[in-house]
């Protein structure tokens, strides 16, 4: 009898074993320390030291309220955006790509193969105040002669919408492509309509996709910084640049290590209020 | 085995033990432990390394535009034997500082021989405080003699035992003439509302509040509160009421270029490389700001192989090459403004056209209109954070 015959009950917690071990030391380690910092005082010269100092948490809530909600709002914003854009695509792909399929979602995934910082810039000669989508929404009057789009919060939630959409799409793409065409049939013959149909039976079949969609999307959104500082003007900022400059400027890592706590649990909050509203079956249904 | 454990008393052991074993270390290992001051003068190695280890900041030193060879580089290993690595991947203070701060606090090398960080930041100040550089062998280094004068005697480094300059830059006003008239002063730059929305300024503190303080009349070299706070709310107030569009670090160049902006506080370097015959750079009427990026060694660097390469540096000769370049040979120079006496009249021979250049080589008057900031106010805590808060947030 070899050794996993003697032990079966130990077979389940050896497979844990590597996922448990990737957890504790990339993230339960990180973690700790992280929140190990954000009680520390003092500053960068004379070296900081732990004497549980919460003011921090209270200072960043206090100093910095109006960057947590902006990036809260943006974040929000985007996301729906996304999902309004992904929905007809993925729709559209799932159901009428045939053997395009492939080649559709790999447009929506090409964008990736450039990096981030490089695709965000591209934007700032999209939005250019010389450039041609200016140009036409000044021609439509949707902007004024001296209106612009660049450094305003229409650029950097635009940004984050076009970043983080395949996020969105990919998901949504997977839980509608598997409904089974005969489930909508069956709809159909029972008198209802197109519009009913979709209702009823695609949407509700759908929303394990546009959970974790929304996720995917909202989750880094609200971190994010780098939309903010190229795209947008110091009063569009987010909770992440002023954690960048916190950690890079002015090495204050305790408030830094403090902020990136606050976000989390605002994060956390607004997931959990999402999650008790759509159901947590969704959130476990989800296919991806 | 009679006293066999439950698995569960195991796991809870082990993960107790492991927990107790690892998160205390782990933590200490990642915290910035205190760190020594480096002790007296050790002898140094008089030998020099197969390779030197040198980290750079971006299109700043000689470049042949089809090799992309370094040809000062290639002369030097040529002449010493040595080979430089030379790495560019200094893109700014803080994040190359946030990126070697945490292995030089645990007495750790970081691989470099030469690092190259800048005077009117706060980063350059505290790697010397915390003794994070090595002392140079100035034994090494007799060509020290060619340093210009008013660089010899810096506060942050009196006697010049760790650093020595790289280049420095002015900081003043480039404007765009296809849309503006020409913005000379600061008062344009801020106040005039057919500017609004159209123009940036630096994100560096040093920078920003040199030229502006030098607006108000107060001086930059001694910071006092009251013309910290003059200056400051200035700034906030055009940044309020949009007159500024961002801050920025030298991404204001291509905008500038394209037209997004029509005036953009500026390095001098960036507009004598960006070549634009409708951009304009000017020292501001005021007066404009002075700064300086400094070679130094950090711990654990060969401070022999180092100095030897300093040394080469400020030969004439060489800084010539590395400051104008060869057209005839496609090589193109630094085109800031070198701390080298003499490189001129070798970079006269290269290239006619740098050596009469003012953004490379300025003339006297220019010099004596731009200030050095004062290097106390850049560590000044309660400045920095107004500052921060103000840029980011």
């Amino acid at each position: 009898m070899n050794l996993f015959h003697r032990h079966r009950g130990l077979t389940p917690y050896l497979l844990l074993l590597p996922g448990v071990l990737w957890l504790s030391i990339f993230f339960v380690v990180p973690l700790a320390f992280l929140g190990y910092q954000s009680l520390q005082s003092g500053n960068f010269d004379i070296g900081y030291s732990f004497t549980w100092a919460w003011g921090n948490y209270w200072d960043a809530l206090n100093n910095y309220r109006s960057e947590f909600l902006r990036s809260l709002e943006y974040a929000a914003i985007a996301t729906a955006l996304a999902l309004v854009i992904s929905y007809p695509v993925a729709y559209w792909i799932a159901f009428r790509g045939g053997r395009w399929k492939n080649l559709l979602l790999l447009f929506i995934v090409a964008p990736f193969f450039v990096t981030y910082l490089i695709r965000t810039l591209a934007w700032e000669t999209i939005l250019s105040d010389n450039g041609f989508v200016v140009n036409t929404l000044q021609s439509l009057h949707v902007l004024g002669p001296g209106g612009r789009l660049l450094a305003t919060s229409t650029a950097v939630v635009a940004g984050i919408t076009y970043n983080f959409l395949p996020f969105m799409a990919l998901p949504l793409y997977v839980s509608l492509e598997q409904i089974d065409g005969r489930m909508l049939e069956a709809a159909e013959d029972l008198y209802a309509s197109k519009l009913h149909a979709f209702l009823r039976v695609t949407l509700p079949l759908s929303l394990p996709g546009v959970v974790a969609g929304t996720l995917l999307t909202f989750i880094p959104a609200a971190g994010d910084f780098i939309n903010a500082q190229l795209l947008g003007a110091p009063d569009n900022h987010m909770i992440g640049n002023v954690i960048q400059s916190k950690f890079l400027e002015l090495t204050d890592y305790p408030a830094a290590a403090a902020m990136s706590f606050i976000l989390m649990a605002g994060i956390l909050v607004a997931v959990f209020v999402y999650a008790r509203a759509v159901g947590t079956e969704q959130l476990t249904g989800t296919a991806v | 085995m009679t006293d066999q454990l439950t698995r569960q008393q195991l796991l809870k052991r082990a993960a107790i033990g492991g927990a107790a074993i690892t998160v205390p270390g782990i933590l200490a290992a990642c915290g910035s432990s205190g760190t020594k001051a480096s002790g007296g003068t050790t002898s140094v190695e008089q030998k020099l390394a197969s390779t030197l280890h040198f980290s750079n900041w971006t299109l700043y030193i000689d470049t042949n535009n089809k090799t992309h060879a370094h040809p000062s580089l290639d002369q030097f290993q040529k002449k010493t034997g040595t080979h430089v690595d030379y790495v560019e991947d200094i893109n700014d203070n803080a994040s190359f500082f946030g990126k070697i701060q945490g292995q030089l606090s645990r007495g750790q090398s970081i691989n470099r021989d030469i690092v190259v960080l800048t005077d009117n930041d706060r980063y350059l100040g505290l790697m010397l405080r915390k003794g994070y550089a090595e002392k140079l062998d100035k034994a090494a280094i007799p060509n020290i003699k060619n340093l210009v004068e008013v660089q010899q005697h810096p506060n942050f480094d009196p006697n010049r035992d760790y650093t020595l300059p790289w280049q420095s830059g002015m900081t003043g006003i480039a404007y765009n003439d296809k849309l503006t008239d020409p913005v000379l002063s600061v008062d344009d730059l801020l106040e005039n509302p057919k500017l609004k929305g159209k123009i940036t300024v630096l994100n560096s503190m040093g920078d920003a509040m040199t030229i502006v303080m030098l607006a108000n009349g107060d001086d930059p070299t001694k910071v006092t509160d009251k013309a910290w706070n003059a200056a400051f709310s200035r700034i906030k107030k055009a940044a309020d009421n949009k007159q500024i569009r961002q801050f920025t670090g030298n991404d204001y160049a291509p905008a500038l270029a394209k037209g997004d902006l029509a005036a953009a506080m500026s390095w001098s370097g960036d507009i004598a490389q960006l070549g634009n015959d409708h951009i304009h750079w000017n020292v501001p009427e005021a007066g404009g700001a002075l700064w300086t990026d400094n070679m130094l060694i950090p711990k654990g660097g060969n401070v022999y192989t180092a100095s030897v390469y300093m040394n080469y540096v400020y030969d004439p000769a060489v800084q010539g090459l590395m400051e104008a370049g060869d057209p005839k040979r496609n090589i193109t120079g630094i085109y800031y403004i070198p701390p080298v006496t003499g490189a001129g009249t070798f970079a006269k021979k290269y290239d006619p056209a740098v050596a009469s250049n003012p953004l490379i080589f300025p003339t006297a008057k220019m010099l004596d209109s731009v200030k050095i900031f004062d290097s106390k106010a850049l560590n000044n805590q309660k400045y920095l954070e107004q500052w921060q808060n103000l840029i980011s947030g």
